[in-house]
């Protein structure tokens, strides 16, 4: 802002109609007036005492304006809550992250009830495709009526891919944490399988279509690792502390193939 | 906040907002739903005419950037849309209404516009006013407050007419954005072209012909994925003879046109 301001003079030339200034006095008051509050206000005393037919003319302006504002709502002040969250989630993802935590719940009262699966966890075996449940529900074309506009604008792509996805595994998370905690299984032990299921479905949504990758994924999970495991009542190998490696593996390559491909999100085939 | 800002005052560096050359776009395994357009789009209101099954919704997700072109080129804005980019700093500039409009039920006017403005980058501070002009543009000032679910089926478009110019874009593509409005709507609509139009290329996608000759100054029309005519609709209309179906010039030059190709074809 600058601090030399305009003189009385000028001001006082300009409220009586400007015809008495020069042009680049003109124009240098105005780009300054623009900027200057002080001299704003100077200028609105100046009318008032200099040119009392533009302030009478002002006022019937106002009166004249003045029952339409009245009758104009004003803006709210306080957004709602669940427009806010909106930036996180889709409006429709909200029951479907409800059913993840429930169900992750159920498998923690199965896990406490103790009804035999042997030394098998519940909350080990549904960990890692909870939140790849989320994630499908975020870029389902029938549950998002939204999403031909979603996928038109700038923000799609790899930045809403992984604001959504974070806000699917803010939620998850510390359901399983807690499940994890109160069964005492080691965080690693489900975490990282969580993780790379989750960016395996980015990675091969931008192919397929994120929802029909989901799907693919969970049935390999069952098919691959829940069903031997409720075949034989053990914890299989990809489960245990030796997994580790594989799943940290292949959580870097889906990370990878995601930040590769991060325009492929931004199409319309992302959305089955 | 100054009145004029460099991005206002700067050149272009193009002289189509959108240029189209040998432009094919697949849809599904192997159709060709647009098949070797060319096609050169200025400042104005261009209507994109055409039966169904032309193209017309392949074309306009194309130029929204939602579908990639399988081949050919396509420049928007001077910038090649070719490759698998996010094209965010172009999408900033695009407005788009898609044929099915998908809402959210329980969202007011003003969140659902707000949202989509927050989804278009407009910055932070300038957000609540934006959004206030684009819902009394479109005359929903006095239900801007109110939840989606309790408008009816012509308000309900003009909020997403509303959405589509939010962001002030350079390119404007509304995909039958008549259907549901009622005549008194759709004349306060044609006006809000007109007022676009100046500053603006509006592509709109209708199969009303009497929309096109109100409210355009160009013409496209497209079959089979192809450009069958671009002019003005005076040059359309001049086309049809009383030989040919219609009830207006305009609609009897629209048959004609499309009657040539056919027979074409035909002899192939």
């Amino acid at each position: 802002m600058s601090v030399e301001h305009a003189s009385m003079r000028i001001i006082d030339g300009y409220a009586r109609g400007g015809t008495d200034l020069a042009a680049d006095e003109l124009w240098a008051l105005e780009a300054h007036l623009e900027a200057c509050g002080v001299c704003r206000e100077r200028l609105s005393a100046a009318v008032t005492a200099e040119a009392p037919a533009v302030a009478a003319l002002v006022d019937t302006v106002w009166s004249g304006l003045e029952p339409h504002l009245a009758a104009t709502a004003p803006l709210p002040r306080h957004r709602r809550w669940s427009a806010r969250l909106s930036r996180w989630m889709t409006p429709t993802m909200v029951p479907w992250l409800a059913m993840v935590t429930s169900v992750t719940l159920l498998a923690l009262l199965l896990d406490l009830a103790d009804v035999g699966y042997g030394e098998v966890s519940p909350v080990l075996l549904l960990a890692p495709v909870l939140p790849v449940l989320g994630v499908a529900a975020s870029w389902s074309r029938g549950l998002d009526p939204a999403y031909e506009l979603t996928a038109s604008v700038p923000r799609a792509g790899l930045y809403l891919v992984l604001r959504r996805t974070a806000s699917v595994l803010v939620v998850t998370v510390p359901a399983l944490l807690v499940g994890g905690w109160l069964t005492g299984v080691m965080v690693a032990q489900w975490l990282l399988p969580c993780l790379a299921f989750t960016s395996t479905t980015l990675a091969l949504g931008g192919v397929v279509g994120v929802t029909r990758a989901a799907v693919a994924l969970t049935a390999v999970w069952a098919a691959v690792i829940v069903a031997p495991t409720l075949a034989t009542s053990r914890t299989t190998f990809a489960l245990q502390t030796g997994g580790l490696p594989v799943w940290g593996l292949i959580l870097a390559l889906g990370i990878g193939v995601v930040l590769a491909r991060r325009g492929a999100y931004s199409v319309l085939g992302a959305h089955k | 906040m100054p009145a004029v800002n460099a991005a206002d005052i700067a050149p272009t560096s193009y002289a189509w907002e959108i240029r189209a050359a040998g432009l094919k776009v697949r849809v599904g395994r192997n159709r060709m739903a647009v098949d070797g357009l060319d096609l050169s789009l200025g400042t104005g209101i261009h209507g994109l005419l055409g039966p169904n099954g032309a193209g017309k919704t392949t074309l306009i997700r194309t130029l929204a950037t939602v579908l990639r072109p399988t081949e050919g080129t396509l420049e928007l804005l001077g910038e090649s849309t070719g490759g698998l980019g996010e094209y965010r700093a172009l999408r900033r500039r695009i407005g788009y209404l898609p044929q099915e409009f998908g809402y959210y039920k329980r969202f007011t006017v003003r969140e659902f516009v707000e949202y989509m403005a927050w989804l278009k980058e407009v910055p932070k501070a300038d957000i609540p006013a934006a959004v206030q002009r684009a819902v009394e543009r479109v005359g929903l000032a006095d239900r801007a407050d109110e939840k989606m679910k309790a408008l009816s089926g012509g308000m309900v478009r003009r909020v997403g007419i509303a959405q589509a110019i939010v962001n002030d874009p350079s390119i404007l593509l509304l995909d039958e954005p008549t259907v549901g409005l009622d005549p008194a709507q759709r004349l306060r609509f044609r006006e809000l072209l007109q007022e676009l139009g100046t500053d603006t290329c509006v592509v709109v996608s209708t199969h009303l012909v009497e929309d096109v000759a109100a409210a355009c100054t160009d013409v496209v029309l497209f079959a089979e994925g192809r450009l069958v005519f671009q002019g003005p609709p005076d040059e359309l209309a001049s086309v049809g003879g009383p030989e040919h179906e219609g009830d207006s010039p305009l609609e009897r030059g629209y048959s004609a046109m499309l009657l040539n190709p056919a027979q074409e074809r035909g002899t192939w």
